[in-house]
């Protein structure tokens, strides 16, 4: 199967590849997955006092799709609110890289990474959590 | 040298430029029907017939009468099985496989169950080899057949066929072998091993597509199958179907071949397969799959733990190899082969199949390796669950979201 040339670009020249630190008050971590199934996501924010996400950093275990996938979601995270992120949606993801159905699963592991990153930052500044669809896959 | 790579010969070979060279008079000039009997262009193909059983049976050391063509290695799979399950059907109805088949034979096993067969699938060991004591116990009066491979299209190990042979002949059952992966890269001798019935194909040993052959014993017992495809008769009734004279000329040049260069070409596909093994094993957290001694020379299937097969093959975009990752499958499920040596999922997804083949070069391996690392390592950088290992997190700890 061959890949769209979105997902190649993503995948050989993948966007805020990195880490934030897990523990300060600003940054937010989702981690989604599962090694067993053979992707496993890791996606921060740090989000300013004005509820914008200034930075998003990404680590991904999984086929190119699913690197393609969360490189493109930071990229379309940084400068949004926290509002404005949480309506992204994993069938904007497949469209952007042209993914196929048996792709679709990695954009719904990149929409679950965004909502929990937003859910750990919330938490852990004394907000309530979103309550997130159950996994669609 | 020419990229990309091609380093996937347990998928399929390239054609031998000599067999293709063979087989091209019996496309035109020498077109006609092996089974026109009444004039030359019959006779011509008929003669191109017989010469390939003779080039056949020499390299597996039986007799032409024991040959059946075929359309490939899973359609004589299919006869074999199905063939002794009908043809002995008085007997018995037990038949031991491995869950490390090929498709060809557990799904002929599935098939045969709903026929009402009962079949015992031989759980192998971590190395990928069937227990000998677990086979002789799973043995009953009505076990009519054994079927194991000879050796594994994924991992290469080579089972201990005679043994294996030795413990059915005991019982009073017959040796079937999926020998497709061995013939033309080890020695295979079906009197020495002791194989009532073999399975094998063109297209792994450098021969066409579309062509394969079964072996079937004559003397000692004189072996017997039902045929599964009717018609005029070909094959001693085995088999019908016109022959596919070009592809049966080109198995037989294959076979040729490989009977002449086999000892040469193993010393030096296992020499460079095992340069290629101790140069990638040399990187963290990677290790061999299944039994590093009895293996096929031209065969490394290796896991880069923290990293997912498909996008590491991604990275290597110059080497065309396979991974035991079934990320592009609808069912997500990673290799039942590696599964079924007691791998977790995440090395099983995490595993890349070199396969050697009689055109690889030493610059190529040489590249395979400089390119491997440089993916593997690209990908370690992408990935969290490598952050996680080097920071001393115990993965297994975590509670994943099973998805």
């Amino acid at each position: 199967m061959a890949y769209s040339e979105k997902v190649m670009e993503h995948y050989t020249n993948p966007r805020n590849v990195g880490t934030l630190n897990k523990d300060s008050k600003s940054v937010g971590t989702g981690l989604v997955g599962a090694p067993e199934c053979g992707d496993v996501m890791r996606l921060q924010i740090e989000v300013d006092d004005n509820n914008v996400i200034t930075d998003a950093k990404f680590k991904t275990f999984g086929c190119g799709s699913a690197i393609a996938s969360s490189s493109l979601a930071t990229e379309w995270l940084k400068g949004k609110t926290i509002d404005e992120a949480l309506t992204i949606d994993n069938m904007d993801i497949v469209e952007e890289l042209a993914l196929p159905p048996v792709k679709i699963h990695c954009s719904v592991l990149a929409e679950d990474a965004i909502k929990s990153a937003i859910n750990d930052y919330r938490v852990k500044n004394g907000l309530e959590a979103f309550e997130l669809a159950k996994s669609h896959h | 040298m020419e990229l990309p790579i091609y380093l996937d010969n347990n998928a399929t070979t390239p054609l031998d430029p000599r067999v293709l060279e063979a087989m091209l008079p019996y496309f035109t000039t020498k077109f006609g029907n092996a089974a026109s009997r009444n004039h030359p262009f019959g006779w011509v193909a008929e003669e191109g017939v017989d010469y390939a059983r003779e080039q056949v049976a020499k390299l597996i050391g039986c007799t032409e009468k024991e040959i059946i063509f075929t359309s490939g290695a899973t359609e004589a799979d299919n006869l074999g099985i199905k063939g002794v399950f009908e043809m002995y059907s008085e007997k018995g109805n037990h038949i031991i496989t491995a869950t490390t088949e090929h498709k060809a034979v557990l799904d002929t096993c599935k098939h045969l169950e709903k026929q009402g067969a009962r079949v015992t699938y031989l759980k192998v060991k971590e190395d990928g080899l069937i227990d000998l004591a677990e086979l002789e116990a799973a043995m009953t009066p009505e076990t009519i057949l054994v079927t194991i491979m000879y050796g594994n299209n994924e991992i290469g190990v080579v089972q201990p066929v005679k043994e294996i042979a030795a413990i059915a002949h005991k019982h009073g059952a017959l040796f079937f072998t999926d020998a497709t992966q061995a013939v033309g890269k080890i020695p295979v001798n079906v009197i020495e091993d002791g194989i009532d019935l073999m399975a094998f194909s063109a297209h792994k040993m450098y021969g066409p597509k579309g062509v394969g052959a079964l072996y079937v014993r004559r003397k000692n017992p004189r072996v017997k199958v039902t045929s599964q495809m009717d018609g005029g008769g070909h094959e001693r009734g085995m088999r019908s179907g016109t022959l596919n004279v070009p592809g049966i000329v080109g198995l037989g040049k294959a076979c040729e071949l490989c009977r002449l260069e086999m000892d040469e070409e193993a010393k030096r596909l296992s020499a460079l397969r095992d340069k290629l093994e101790a140069a990638l094993t040399t990187m963290e957290e990677s290790y061999v799959n299944g039994n590093t001694q009895h293996r096929l020379p031209h065969v490394a299937n290796i896991s880069f733990k923290y990293v997912e097969g498909e996008g590491l093959m991604m990275a290597m975009k110059d080497l065309a190899v396979s991974s035991g990752s079934a990320c592009t499958s609808a069912s997500l499920e990673p290799s039942y082969v590696l599964k079924s040596l007691g791998l977790s999922d995440d090395l099983a997804h995490s595993s890349i199949r070199f396969g050697l083949g009689r055109f690889t070069t030493e610059e190529e391996v040489d590249y395979a390796i400089e390119n491997t690392k440089k993916a593997v390592n690209h990908l370690r950088d992408l990935s969290p669950l490598w952050e996680m290992f080097k920071d001393g997190i115990d993965l297994s700890k975590i509670e994943w979201a099973e998805h």
